[in-house]
């Protein structure tokens, strides 16, 4: 035991003697995870989508539609003719353009009750944001319905267009009584005097008939909302520490290479015993790393932990699994050089699949799949559950439950391997 | 002196197709030391490791009083102290650190640990730098604490795989001072090296092996006896040498080898006093030498006898 504490206590000690390890693993993490943090969100009014508007129907009913898009507090609304408009998204400056064409509320309201040929809204976008092209489509739909269904059931558009087809019905001599009944009824509705509406003595025309509510999914402590901070610290905090377990498999690698590996085993202690005091320092660095840049995410960012219990274990799950990881990449690692380069892009992929960068819940669903099978994915699930999700402990279990299973299996197999050169 | 401590019996070690170690059998006494040389790829560090139970041999076996070597023996590893070819030591921990971990290993604590090491720090002259980190140390200095770490358990054998690799001749000197102190201390020792004149300073009994099999196995002194040229006389003639004059040469009286070429001639002697009676015999035969030189013949020749002149890489 005495041998087995020293090993460990002599991996301790290098590490934090080593400022440049820990500010690799600790406040580049920080800075960056605060830096993903504030970008995704936190600590800021939502700006709004910038649309470019292209006002061609100067008619009353188009200027009311224009108003409306401008007074939507999700468009960030700027008025420019076609040209500008087409520069403006193809540079990116603006998400879409809305084009909307001379005379088409009129047209748009005849084409109402009516087979003609509907009016177009020119709608110009940026490739590289579909998603937003569909949100302003909604936006731009409630508008126009509301102004141009106004405008039918009591503006002068629509008292006109009654009055020419009650006249067509007299000069054709319909017999079509209903139509007619329904004609009069309709003119008899526009010409009454009514004060509600918009508040300019106008009708309201169709709008939505329905409101939302809409509740943030938190529980217990975190119930005041959701917090970026916390997701990208997890991320962060899991790439760079997985950048520690590889060092520490290079630094396994080196020692082979240098005598202290013969040293170390020339001593009355087995290889197992070397390998395990290598992997159980490396998840004790691990485990304080995580726990430290939690610390700053709690203190400077106002992350909360839901249950710390919760957090503890899968930290200390992330922390074996790391230990793990940097011991395959020793026991496999043919060369300290051939093996950074493998071990480097294996985290980046891990991380990128686990979910660090982007929420898995973006990736088509054959790679949420795949993402089972990914230990870091596992991690981040766990501390997103005990953070911003508020969730308890019981939430994190099978989380640190499939992270010591990886960390198992790693270690099984990196120790199977020294074992199998040494002989 | 009789009693052996170690007894290596036809180790066997391939890597692959390639037989790295191929029979290899050698006794040490206690207190005795021994030279294992060979050139590089010879074997020699292969069968360190097999000595120190780091590698498990093929075939045969490493016994120490009797007991076998094996990766997993810790009471007999408890009586090996090994020092590496290349530096074993955390650059980052200070000296005192890596002798208190390395003494750790061999379930050494508290002040018997503290004590073990303040003894190996003075008798490898680092008493001084004990707080300081290896890498502010020279060369010399870190291949002293090397062998200082081998030490603290206070071993029966010492292995030293090439302990002098990079060093300056004072630091040599002084690892050889220390080496020569364990020796009257009464430890064995197990000394490889590919250079013949450490390991004659040093060793009572020489192994050479090339090629992983055994090639020679004696004393230094029996070594000597080996050799057919006792001495060596170097001739600078001032002509290149005659036709027909190495034929004639060849023949003298105690000469038992020969080379020249252009003005140069290598003769090797039974012995130093031949030399004189064999410069009159050139001037005799109308040579004139312009300069000569003896010296007395060395193990090198016979290491490079039995292992070839061929460069090794």
């Amino acid at each position: 035991m005495t041998a087995f504490l020293a090993l460990v206590r002599k991996d301790l000690i290098l590490y934090v003697s080593d400022k440049r390890a820990l500010l690799m693993h600790l406040v580049l993490p920080i800075v960056i995870a605060a830096f993903f943090g504030s970008v995704f969100g936190a600590g800021g009014t939502p700006h709004g989508i910038d649309v470019a508007l292209v006002q061609q129907d100067t008619s009353d009913a188009g200027s009311r539609i224009a108003a409306g898009l401008k007074a939507d507090p999700n468009l960030h609304v700027t008025p420019m003719d076609l040209a500008q408009a087409r520069d403006a998204v193809r540079k990116g400056s603006q998400a879409v353009a809305i084009v909307l064409p001379a005379g088409f509320t009129e047209a748009a309201g005849t084409a109402m009750f009516s087979n003609q040929t509907k009016p177009e809204i020119g709608l110009l976008y940026d490739p590289s944001q579909p998603a937003v092209l569909a949100m302003v489509k909604g936006m731009l739909t409630q508008q126009v319905m509301q102004v141009v269904s106004a405008e039918m059931f009591g503006g002068p558009l629509g008292k006109k267009l009654t009055a020419q087809s009650l006249q067509q019905l007299d000069e054709n001599k319909v017999q079509d009584a209903a139509l007619r009944d329904m004609l009069v009824a309709v003119r008899k509705f526009e010409d009454q005097p009514r004060d509600e509406g918009a508040g300019d003595g106008r009708p309201r025309g169709l709008a939505m008939p329905f409101t939302t509510h809409d509740e943030s999914l938190t529980s217990g402590p975190v119930a005041e909302g959701y917090n970026p901070y916390a997701h990208s610290f997890s991320g962060m905090g899991v790439q760079f520490i997985l950048f520690m377990g590889v060092n520490m498999g290079i630094g396994m690698l080196l020692a082979r290479r240098s005598g202290v590996w013969d040293r170390l085993l020339a001593a009355p202690v087995t290889l197992t015993q070397v390998v395990l005091a290598r992997a159980v320092s490396a998840a004790i660095i691990a485990f304080g790393l995580l726990c430290t840049i939690f610390v700053v995410a709690v203190l400077a960012f106002h992350v909360r932990v839901s249950s710390v219990p919760g957090f503890i274990g899968v930290a200390a799950g992330f922390g074996a699994l790391t230990a793990g990881f940097g011991l395959l990449i020793a026991a496999f690692g043919k060369t300290p050089e051939a093996a950074r380069g493998i071990a480097m892009f294996a985290t980046l992929i891990l991380v990128m699949l686990g979910g660090a960068w982007v929420p898995t819940f973006m990736f088509p669903a054959w790679v949420q799949q795949l993402t089972l099978v990914v230990p870091t994915r596992w991690a981040i699930a766990g501390l997103d559950a005990v953070t911003w999700r508020g969730l308890g402990a019981l939430a994190a279990l099978p989380s640190i439950a499939v992270l010591l299973g990886f960390a198992l299996l790693f270690t099984a197999a990196a120790v199977w391997r020294f074992r199998r050169e040494q002989a | 002196m009789s009693n052996v401590l170690l007894r290596v019996e036809g180790l066997v070690k391939s890597y692959g197709t390639r037989r790295a170690v191929d029979g290899v059998s050698f006794q040490v006494l206690a207190g005795q030391t021994v030279g294992l040389l060979g050139p590089n790829g010879a074997g020699k560090s292969t069968t360190v490791s097999m000595l120190c139970g780091l590698l498990r041999p093929d075939a045969g076996q490493v016994l120490l009083d009797g007991q076998p070597v094996t990766t997993g023996a810790a009471h007999v590893k408890r009586r090996i102290g090994l020092v590496p070819q290349d530096l074993a030591l955390y650059e980052d921990l200070s000296a005192h650190d890596n002798l208190r971990l390395f003494g750790a290993l061999y379930g050494l604590k508290g002040k018997p640990l503290d004590e073990r090491i303040a003894r190996v720090l003075g008798l490898v002259n680092l008493v001084e730098r004990a707080r300081d980190k290896p890498a502010t140390f020279s060369g010399g200095m870190k291949r002293r604490l090397n062998i200082a770490a081998a030490l603290l358990h206070d071993p029966d054998l010492l292995i030293l795989d090439e302990p002098t690799v990079g060093v300056d001749p004072q630091s040599r000197n002084a690892i050889f001072d220390t080496l020569e102190a364990l020796q009257a201390q009464g430890r064995s020792l197990i000394y490889t090296s590919h250079y013949m004149e450490e390991v004659e300073r040093l060793a009572d009994h020489i192994v050479i092996v090339d090629h992983g099999k055994v090639l020679a196995d004696d004393s230094p002194a029996a070594l000597h006896r080996r050799l057919a040229a006792k001495a060596l006389l170097r001739v600078e003639l001032a002509e290149p040498v005659a036709p027909g004059l190495l034929a004639c040469l060849r023949a003298q009286a105690g000469v038992t080898a020969l080379a020249g070429e252009g003005t140069a001639l290598d003769i090797g002697l039974t012995d130093n006093a031949d030399a004189v009676p064999l410069l009159g015999w050139l001037q005799g035969q109308g040579q004139r030498p312009v300069h000569f030189a003896t010296a007395r013949a060395s193990l090198e020749d016979i290491f490079l006898d039995l292992t070839g002149r061929t460069l090794r890489d």
